[in-house]
């Protein structure tokens, strides 16, 4: 089969994969489901800014400010049509998918969930999708509900349906689109659709999926999406929230200050247009810019080769692990439905230990409870170790994992 | 290199901890856990006198935080409660035989004894609630 991405060339772009460890190895960098490493473009843009045209934006009339401003609103541009929304007034910078999930509870959330209401999350969400609901839920006295899912990650679409004949008390369903510690990715589509014959909007946590999966905002319908520009080979910082606009029109603002308004009186304030309403003080300006270099980047390789090329990896390093004695995999068996990462334990090892061995031959990956506890109580464990690709991996950094884990046993005489 | 760390004590003592469990009547039980790995540790104190008469360990976690815990509850078993606060971090790390862990590791290393420290203060307050400020000083771990 012909190669969708030339990945020797592609690595040639990252200067990070060039370092060598303290130990003398290569770095093998397998941690990319918490933040991805980045490409001489993004780094080279944030660099042409502080040393060419750094200012702030949006205010001041003279040059360098005038190009700030240009290239920091090219970057919503850019991921306006990255996503395919309907206008870069749906198109909220915030610092991260944690931040915007928060702006969504206590804008949207604070005017709209009531007592009595319910919030449907699943029980595979990150802390960030759990946390800003309960703490709107405790203030509001409305109620946190699950969806069921199987031990492959897969949901229990019954379960869902049945809280949405409470359609008067259920106001929300906020779900990832891909599990950061299963790797499952989930049907959205058809969750939404279902949702909307309720009237019940959706909120999706794209930080995994936004990343490595083709995302259209129109044809999903969702509701708001949030996602991260680290893990797409951005600058860390910089988080969008996409919100449908006739929702964010009657959304009150979140952060309030300078740059949000557009006349301040001693006891009012006219808010200013979408979006900067939702953008209150100077915003992670660099970053920003640097991230429409990463979006570039993504979109000259084609996101439908980056979902390909994960796809023939994690089918490798599926039956490459599969094999292995006293391996637990977590998550979907057929690989269709797994992204880019494969959560795992070695008998009773604990992931910090097999992490730890691991670094011995360069290769970086997770362990711990990847923020999802409820997750983890669910599978009854209490970590696992995690491997997660992106489009600079190869199929021999695989073997080079395959056979770290087999020295792990080793060490531990399993 | 690893081979290093997880020599045969350290396997030995996670595999086969010594003093697991709970007490079923403690003088003091106490836990914490470590927020950057999820190691957990609670321990349970029978003191007679001043003397450390029954000590358990109970807890999940990585091998250097389990076989630590381990290790240090046959360390202080049937010494002095007094003298849990002397105990210091590179006394530990001698005693486990791991001197040369990286930052995020130590903490496994040094979350049993912790939770000791934290559990000598309790019984002390429990007895003499005004003795607290000065054993925190001393003891050096909140």
């Amino acid at each position: 089969m012909q190669a969708l991405l030339d990945v020797y060339k592609i690595r040639q772009d990252f200067p990070i994969l060039n370092r060598i460890l303290a130990n003398g190895k290569n770095i093998i960098y397998f941690d990319n489901a918490a933040t991805t490493q980045k490409p001489k473009k993004v780094i080279d843009s944030i660099c042409k800014y502080y040393s060419e045209y750094n200012s702030n934006i949006h205010r001041a009339v003279y040059q360098i400010a005038e190009e700030a401003t240009f290239e920091y609103e090219k970057t919503r541009e850019n991921i306006c049509k990255f996503i395919n929304a309907r206008s870069t007034e749906e198109i909220i910078f915030t610092r991260n998918t944690t931040e915007s999930i928060n702006l969504i509870a206590y804008s949207w959330g604070k005017r709209n969930i009531k007592k009595g209401n319910k919030v449907i999350l699943t029980e595979y969400e990150h802390h960030s999708n759990i946390v800003p609901w309960q703490m709107l839920c405790n203030d509001n006295g409305a109620k946190i509900n699950y969806i069921d899912t199987n031990n492959q990650g897969y949901l229990n679409l019954e379960s869902f349906e049945n809280f949405l004949k409470d359609k008067d008390k259920t106001k929300l369903i906020s779900l990832s689109h891909m599990s950061n510690v299963l790797g499952t990715i989930y049907p959205v589509k058809e969750i939404i659709k279902i949702a909307h014959e309720k009237d019940i909007p959706v909120v999706l946590d794209g930080a995994q999926s936004v990343p490595h999966l083709k995302t259209d905002v129109q044809d999903m319908d969702c509701d708001f999406l949030a996602f991260s520009a680290h893990k797409m080979l951005g600058p860390t910082g910089v988080g969008i929230l996409y919100v449908k606009k006739e929702i964010l029109e009657n959304m009150p603002p979140f952060i309030t200050g300078g740059d949000m308004i557009k006349e301040v009186h001693k006891h009012n304030t006219i808010f200013n247009d979408l979006p900067y309403r939702f953008e209150g003080g100077t915003p992670n300006i660099a970053d920003v810019i640097g991230f429409n270099a990463a979006i570039e980047y993504l979109k000259e390789i084609g996101m439908e080769n980056v979902r390909e090329h994960e796809k023939d990896l994690i089918r490798y390093m599926y039956d490459s692990l599969k094999d292995i004695k006293d391996i637990n995999i977590y998550g979907p068996e057929n690989c269709n439905d797994r992204g880019g990462l494969i959560s795992f334990n070695l008998q009773d090892i604990h992931p910090h230990d097999c992490a730890t061995i691991l670094n011995d031959f360069g290769v970086a990956i997770r362990s711990g409870h990847h923020c999802a506890q409820v997750l983890m109580e669910k599978l009854d464990i209490v970590a696992s170790s995690r491997a997660s690709l992106y489009i600079y991996n190869t199929k021999e950094e695989i073997d080079i994992f395959v056979n770290a884990l087999n020295h792990v046993r080793r060490i531990f005489k399993l | 290199m690893s081979e290093d760390i997880y020599r045969e004590m350290i396997l030995d003592h996670y595999r086969n901890p010594r003093n697991k469990g709970k007490i079923e009547t403690p003088d003091v039980r106490i836990h914490d856990s470590n927020p950057l790995c999820g190691d957990e540790i609670s321990i349970d104190l029978k003191v007679e006198g001043d003397t450390i008469k029954d000590i358990k360990f109970d807890g999940r976690g990585c091998a250097i935080s389990q076989a630590s815990a381990s290790m240090l509850t046959e360390m202080v078993s049937n010494k002095p409660l007094a003298t849990i606060k002397d105990i210091t971090k590179n006394e530990i790390l001698e005693n486990i035989g791991l001197t040369n862990l990286g930052p995020a590791r130590i903490k496994c290393a040094l979350l049993s004894l912790k939770v000791l420290k934290l559990g000598m203060i309790k019984y002390y307050i429990d007895k003499d609630p005004n003795s607290a400020e000065k054993l925190k000083e001393d003891s050096k771990v909140l």
